[in-house]
């Protein structure tokens, strides 16, 4: 007999119940393949779950439960996404924390329920509106589905705004033999309110932090959030310095506070990168696996965190003479994100819509 | 002085009733003698939006219809004693009326107070869904011709604690008052004028006459009492993981390389639970595996697949193109195989006794699978057939999930 704890669990589960021990309190689901399981389980296991007529009622009643103090949770894929739009932007602005669980699908529109896809990458990195970053985490393995779910929450919690947590189908709706024991303890999320006598003004800074200290409404300071342009006390303002001043704060916010979280295998004298998340991020493992075991050299990278850009990743990046991005969509949406439209002769991408990428089909491309 | 409002001016257009709505609300509030900060006040997009920075209460001004919302996911989280009120437009209501009827339905501690101007003041004057027919606004200038909602009846109807509807002028505070009071859904819907755009189009209105015209009855209606939609956040709920059925692993049985099994048949057939059931003895036997399921959107007929794959290796790309074995143990699975089979260059295929002979690029097997312990076994039989024929788990570990070894070893 082997030591551990071996079972068959899917990522679903994985995900939830790390929310769940990090200390997200409140579960607002709708159902949308492939993001039903994690509702399902998140009914069961979350102190509150709620099951809202549709999607924008999902983000609104999030928003009014993180008002209130709580730390409200949702999983969707892209239909129902699109519903929650604006009302991310609202929360965005209201900053509110808040975690969004995308498992993305194929598309466009209802495409396929039960086809993976990684599509939906260059739409969260623009979700706001006038280019404000949200934070977007994609999980690459089961280790992530438990890992990164308490960093999301954290970070949804430190800079005081929603976070996507990006996966897809084939990560959440797949079995595997897994090793519990393997599962280091969930960091419960560290969480302070406003506690000062003096009036609470709810968009004020101090210098060296860029995010207001927080206080739930309906407590012994008087609480003022908005979807619109305002001051630091929370009125409404039309383009005051103030209030632009407040706006441009949420950029620094977030591109502050979002931890820098990839997996980088570096071989000595390796001259090619292979870059891929998601799902693809286990073929691209393969792929540098097996070419390692022709004797090639090659390393890779797989961005945990996959916007804001953090700073370091074009460091990088620059160290290679080629790089091969792996991405499940049309045309390789983060390398676009990173390297513009025209993509340089450095660059080759490696694509698939409707299903998932090989091994063989990233080894291929690695230059010889 | 005011202890709810912060000040006398209000930000509204000369005469505009949304001034009036604003000092009532204030009154009803400080009648009941609740504190400002024991009240949420959340506003919409329109005029009465702007009321925000008059008020000493708690204020949240979100989004165009959908202020109901936000206020119920507060309202829910809120304990009892906190007042939560909404200032919504017909504009707003009409957009965001689903989240009107959901909280009514739901009895979500909250009062909404609509500013029924018939139409959408802060954009020029648009009809909404509680215009008049005749109302005329800048984009109909003729009216709409169309019957208004009627909210009251609407939110009664879902069961709303209490709803009420008045003609804003005079004193309304008092039914103001008791929709607050309530511990409950409660709507006041206001009838108002928009000085800036009713008299543009409609010179001689007058808002009693237009109001009764339109059908628009005055009063308050209610409900039975029910207990109000509050959450109880209920911790310390047992962990997903320990409901899972750990598997005992054994060192390798001795699988050399990597195997993917396709078993395609019919829902109510027991694929998915064979497929996991192969999946769990190979693991007990000290194999990695994957299974996913793959099924029509009605779950309940048509087809029901499984991939899995096996391997003496921990697995990470878990994408099949090509099986080793496709099994195949009805009509259904075979219709939704087809493709695969036609594509396949190696592997084999096991298919039911009982499916039309195949042309297949690969060596087809024929055997019974439906009809020894009937179609709800016919898919853990296949796969324990096919795992035992091929050898690629020890009998041992066939026989955990064979329907034949069950029979063969009674309960003691
Ligand atoms: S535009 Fe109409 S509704 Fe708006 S404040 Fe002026 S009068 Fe009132």
């Amino acid at each position: 007999m082997t030591n551990g704890r071996w079972t068959l669990v899917d990522g679903s589960r994985l995900i939830t119940e790390s929310l769940a021990q990090a200390g997200a309190d409140a579960f607002v689901g709708y159902p949308i393949t492939p993001a039903s399981w994690i509702y399902q389980y998140a009914s069961r296991r979350f102190p509150v779950a709620l099951a809202a007529p549709d999607e924008i009622t999902t983000l609104q009643w999030m928003s009014g439960l993180a008002a209130a103090g709580h730390l409200p949770v949702t999983s969707t894929s892209f239909p129902g996404l699109a519903l929650m739009v604006e009302s991310i932007n609202m929360a965005y602005m209201m900053e509110l924390p808040m975690v969004i669980v995308l498992v993305q699908r194929l598309g466009p529109a209802t495409g396929t329920a039960t086809a993976g896809a990684q599509g939906d990458v260059q739409l969260v990195a623009s979700l706001i509106s006038g280019g404000y970053p949200l934070p977007v985490f994609c999980i690459s393995d089961f280790a992530d589905c438990w890992r990164l779910p308490p960093r999301a929450l954290q970070t949804a919690v430190d800079a005081r705004t929603p976070v996507i947590l990006l996966t897809s189908k084939e990560m959440v709706m797949t079995q595997r033999d897994f090793d519990l024991a393997t599962l280091p303890p969930v960091p419960p999320v560290e969480r302070r309110f406003y506690d000062k006598a003096e009036a609470y003004q709810p968009y004020a800074t101090s210098p060296d932090v860029p995010v207001p200290p927080f206080l739930p409404v309906g407590q012994g300071h008087q609480v003022r959030l908005t979807a619109s342009t305002h001051d630091c006390r929370g009125l409404i303002q039309h383009t005051s310095p103030e209030a632009m001043a407040n706006t441009r704060r949420l950029q620094t916010k977030v591109e502050t506070l979002t931890p820098a979280l990839f997996e980088l295998d570096e071989q000595e004298n390796a001259e090619t990168l292979v870059v891929a998340y998601d799902v693809t991020a286990e073929a691209a493992r393969d792929a540098v696996a097996a070419l390692r075991q022709q004797g090639l050299s090659v390393s890779l990278f797989v961005p945990k965190t996959l916007w804001p850009i953090p700073s370091q990743y074009h460091a990088i990046f620059e160290r290679y003479r080629h790089l091969v991005f792996a991405e499940e969509n049309l045309q390789g949406q983060w390398a676009r994100l990173l390297f513009g439209h025209r993509l340089p002769p450095k660059v080759r991408t490696v694509t698939s819509v409707g299903a998932m990428i090989s091994p063989q089909a990233i080894a291929q491309e690695v230059p010889i | 002085m005011s202890t709810v409002l912060l000040t006398d001016k209000l930000p509204y257009c000369p005469g505009c009733t949304h001034h009036h709505v604003t000092r009532q609300t204030a009154k009803a509030l400080e009648k009941l003698g609740v504190s400002p900060l024991d009240v949420v006040l959340v506003t919409d997009i329109g005029c009465h939006g702007i009321a925000d920075a008059v008020f000493a209460t708690h204020t949240v001004h979100g989004l165009h219809g959908r202020s109901t919302a936000i206020a119920a996911g507060i309202a829910m989280a809120l304990p009892a004693g906190k007042k939560v009120v909404v200032f919504i437009g017909d504009g707003g209501a009409t957009i965001g009326l689903q989240h009107i009827l959901e909280a009514a339905r739901m009895n979500v501690p909250l009062t909404v107070v609509v500013h029924n101007n018939f139409l959408y003041g802060m954009t020029g004057g648009q009809p909404s869904g509680l215009t008049p027919p005749e109302f005329k606004t800048m984009v109909a200038p003729e009216g709409t011709h169309l019957p208004h909602h009627n909210l009251c009846e609407l939110v009664h109807e879902a069961g709303a604690a209490f709803a009420a509807r008045v003609v804003g002028l005079g004193d309304f505070s008092s039914t103001l008052a008791d929709a607050f009071a309530q511990d409950g859904f409660a709507l006041v819907e206001v009838l108002e004028m928009c000085t800036s755009y009713t008299p543009k189009f409609n010179p001689d209105f007058k808002l009693r006459q237009v109001a009764e015209a339109a059908g628009y009855a005055v009063g308050s209606w209610t409900n039975p009492p029910r207990p109000p939609f509050r959450l109880q956040f209920r911790g310390g709920k047992p962990s997903l993981l320990s409901q899972l059925k750990l598997v005992a692993r054994q060192e390798n049985v001795g699988l050399m390389r990597r195997l993917a099994i396709v078993l395609a048949g019919s829902a109510g057939e027991g694929v998915q639970y064979a497929a996991e059931s192969l999946a769990r003895a190979a693991v007990s036997g000290g194999l990695h595996a994957t299974k996913k399921g793959s099924y029509p959107v009605t779950v309940g007929v048509g087809f029901s697949a499984a991939e899995i794959l096996l391997s003496p290796h921990p697995i990470r790309y878990h994408g099949i193109t090509e099986p080793d074995f496709l099994v195949i143990t009805s009509e259904d699975g075979l219709h939704w195989a087809k493709p695969k089979l036609a594509t396949m260059r190696s592997g084999r295929v096991f298919v039911d006794a009982s499916l039309p002979q195949l042309e297949s690029p690969v060596p087809v097997e024929r055997r019974d699978f439906r009809t020894p312990f009937g179609a709800k076994n016919a898919a853990l039989l296949a796969l324990a057939t096919v795992a035992q024929e091929e050898a690629f788990l020890p009998e041992a570990l066939v026989a955990t999930f064979d329907p034949r070894a069950k029979v063969a070893t009674p309960k003691s």
